[in-house]
């Protein structure tokens, strides 16, 4: 039997890999069938298929490719730190197939153009599927609406203000009703600008030894307890981005159970990292928001454990070096996430934090959910796209295998447990580990 | 940089001097009695001594300062160096270099130390990160991080009025020790050399999260904050925070925090008044106090000059010894 050709749509098997689908609840050996693009069987083949090609899976792990809530491609607007080429083809060799971009590009995601441009681009690199949330206001301005359902049509699945402050809450309720209008899912990133006061790290013990500007906690609770207000007036359908502090996953949990419909997600530094880390001033620990203490990195993880956060992403911000040269306050946040997504995310199941179908669950099911996507399950149909991954194999991060444009990462030489051998998009081959 | 101390070579010597924070007591000690040794010739007819001839010191100064820079300026000619002096203020046409070009600007012009004030935190640690191996740096105020120069000379300044041992003294820090890179590297100092009792004196506003992680007591009363202490040092509050959201006005600073000779009468009988200075008169405190008997603030900056000699000429020696 041959081996799968890259980028063509094959009849491809799969055989004798533990296939983990959350969304149908499969976690047994078995063998899939793509045929088509789409995923044509589970279990045995269907009827008069011939497969072109196989893969033996024997020994790891074939669940939905990963999707990213998250992914900053820096294309349009910032090529000079990445593109979406060198960023899809990243997310391919780390087994996602799905990446959410945020509208903070250069020109803004607020013109079907802009969405169009993107798309084009990506579809052309191939690697993997980029879905783009536009921006909630025009140019990010905090004071005047988008043309949202022109947004929507064009494809966006969802609107966001990334990190650009909205200061007049009226504004705020007006965008959320003209969302909710359009039944646009918002994406709310809970920070308080004013208390963050253009601060570099979290005001605690870190901070205030090394004399770097702080952003207190508040800083994200307030901002939290504020949109949760405006979200249950409006009824709008919301997701909060980047939870840092258990406080505030406490309460969008809260506010769930009363029936709010709102869900959130945690970006995987903030459950390994802490405000201890920038001790050096490390400026790959440069993230906004900033990370906290070593109780909030537990109590993210209890809220990842008890469904009170919903979805893990990568967070992924790849810069240049000059980037992250210079004196910690002056140096540009954020870490790049693609290449460790997976690996760190199955150091979660090593520390019992999760099983591994529930972590998958939280990689794929939920981000799909949450983007209101048909993809991250394996049912019959669905888009064949697939991760393989072996659990055992053991590497070392570092900048010879980082795969993104962006090596800021502080995991660099940390040593990473499971590595994607395959990833399948849309039914082709776009990613084979080199044996 | 991570994990490693930057500012120590591996046989404990001084390579930088970056930030108190990460130096033992034997190495302060050390720092204190070099400067002591320096101050008697800072007192002679003919100030300089060689160790320095031929070396190069830029004093590489991103923020503005008068005595710090004039100080260091005097150290670095009094050791025989030869001495540059470049200014970029933030408003300058520099805007596009980035500090590590500066940086590598200068060393090829083979500068054998920095001393380098920058907005940032953290910003001499980099630089000291980033230089050749031959080159030193001296932290000369970084952000709201560090000043430890500054804090050695106010040990000094105590030292030579108190004795040495600092573990029958209270120190009281009074003023905004929120953005106070000297109060954080004092404190730092203070603790290192097993002073009895810290305490800072400030209204909420201008006291850091967790303060108390730093290993100081916190204050919010002024009169309860120096009860017989033996050591006042008063911060400098920078003009832009006195109006805004901080403090509500320089009146009511004064009227609370201010240091007045009635205020005064509280701590000990023999307690001196410090400041790092510039002063602001009438609202830190009163030029009466400034002026008066117990304040050893012209001290101060005269111990500066020492200090500043001690501290240049051990990383130096660090280096020409670890050249051999």
């Amino acid at each position: 039997m041959a081996t799968v050709t890259r980028g063509r749509q094959q009849r491809i098997r799969i055989h004798d890999g533990r296939v983990i689908d959350p969304a149908s609840d499969v976690d047994r050996v078995t063998d899939l069938y793509i045929a088509g693009g789409r995923i044509a069987a589970l279990g045995s083949a269907p009827a008069g298929f011939v497969a072109e090609a196989e893969i033996d899976a024997t020994g790891c792990v074939v669940c939905p490719g990963l999707i990213d809530i998250a992914t900053a491609l820096r294309e349009p607007g910032q090529e000079h730190k990445a593109t979406i080429a060198t960023e899809t083809r990243a997310a391919a060799s780390a087994g996602i197939t799905t990446l959410c971009c945020a509208p903070d590009t250069s020109p803004v995601i607020d013109t079907p153009a802009v969405v169009e441009l993107i798309r084009l681009r990506a579809t052309h690199a191939g690697k993997a599927r980029v879905v783009t949330l536009g921006a909630l206001t025009r140019n990010l301005d905090g004071e005047h609406l988008s043309e949202m359902a022109a947004l929507r049509k064009a494809g966006c699945v969802g609107v966001s203000n990334a990190l650009r402050p909205m200061v007049n809450s009226l504004v705020l309720r007006r965008a959320l009703e003209y969302a909710a209008t359009f039944d646009l899912t918002v994406f709310l990133h809970p920070l308080d600008h004013a208390l963050a006061n253009e601060g570099c790290a979290h005001e605690g013990r870190v901070a205030t030894r090394l004399g770097l500007p702080a952003i207190p906690q508040a800083a994200e609770t307030a901002a939290v307890a504020h949109l949760l207000a405006l979200i249950e007036q409006v009824g709008v359908r919301a997701h909060f981005c980047r939870l840092t502090t258990g406080r505030s996953a406490r309460m969008v949990a809260r506010a769930r159970f009363d029936g709010v419909p709102v869900t959130a997600d945690v970006a995987i530094p903030y459950l390994y990292l802490s405000e201890n880390d920038i001790c050096d001033f490390d400026s790959d620990c440069h993230v906004l928001p900033p990370l906290r203490t070593v109780e909030d990195r537990e109590q993210l993880r209890n809220a990842l454990q008890n469904g009170s956060i919903h979805a893990i992403c990568s967070d992924h911000q790849p810069h240049e070096p000059d980037a992250k040269m210079g004196p910690f306050p002056a140096t540009e946040p954020g870490i790049s996430g693609l290449d460790t997504l997976l690996p760190l995310s199955l150091r979660l199941v090593e520390e019992h934090v999760l099983e591994l179908p529930a972590l998958i669950r939280r990689l794929t099911w939920h981000p799909a959910q949450i983007l209101g996507l048909p993809h991250g399950t394996l049912e019959t149909g669905a888009s064949a796209d697939v991760c393989i991954f072996d659990p055992h194999r053991t590497w070392l991060l570092d900048n010879g295998n980082l795969r993104s444009n962006g090596h800021n990462t502080p995991f660099r030489g940390w040593e990473m447990k499971g590595r994607v051998t395959h990833t399948l998009f849309e039914g082709r081959l776009v990613h084979a580990l080199q044996p | 940089m991570k994990g490693a101390n930057l500012q120590i070579d591996s046989q404990g010597r001084l390579r930088h001097f970056l930030s108190i924070s990460g130096l033992n007591r034997q190495l302060l000690t050390e720092i204190l009695d070099t400067a002591e040794s320096f101050a008697g010739i800072t007192e002679q007819a003919v100030k300089k001594v060689p160790l320095l001839r031929g070396k190069t010191i830029v004093n590489l100064f991103f923020e503005a300062s008068t005595r710090t820079r004039t100080t260091f300026e005097l150290a670095a000619k009094r050791l025989s160096a030869d001495v540059l002096n470049i200014n970029i203020t933030q408003s300058s046409a520099t805007k596009g270099e980035t500090l590590l070009d500066t940086l590598r600007n200068l060393e090829a012009m083979h500068v054998d130390m920095f001393v380098v004030r920058h907005v940032d935190s953290g910003a001499a640690h980099f630089m000291a990160s980033h230089v050749a191996p031959h080159t030193s740096v001296i932290n000369a105020g970084d952000g709201r991080h560090s000043h430890p120069t500054q804090a050695m000379l106010d040990m000094f300044t105590i030292r030579r009025a108190k004795g040495h041992d600092f573990g029958r003294l209270r120190v009281a820090i009074v003023g905004d020790v929120l953005h106070s890179r000297v109060a954080r590297s004092q404190i730092h100092a203070l603790n290192l050399l097993n002073t009895g009792e810290v305490r800072i004196v400030a209204p909420r506003t201008l006291v850091p999260a967790f303060a108390d992680s730093l290993g100081v007591r916190v204050f919010h009363d002024l009169r309860a904050g120096i009860r017989d202490v033996d050591v006042i040092i008063m911060l400098r509050l920078q003009h832009e925070r006195m109006k805004g959201a901080l403090l509500p006005s320089e009146h009511e600073y004064y009227e609370l925090f201010g240091l007045t000779e009635k205020k005064l009468a509280h701590a000990g009988a023999d307690a001196i008044v410090m400041h790092p200075g510039p002063i602001n008169r009438g609202v830190e405190m009163d030029s009466e106090v400034a002026d008066g008997p117990r304040s050893v603030i012209l001290q101060q900056v005269t111990h500066g000059i020492a200090v500043r000699m001690a501290v240049m000429s051990m990383a130096m020696r660090s280096r020409q010894e670890g050249d051999e």
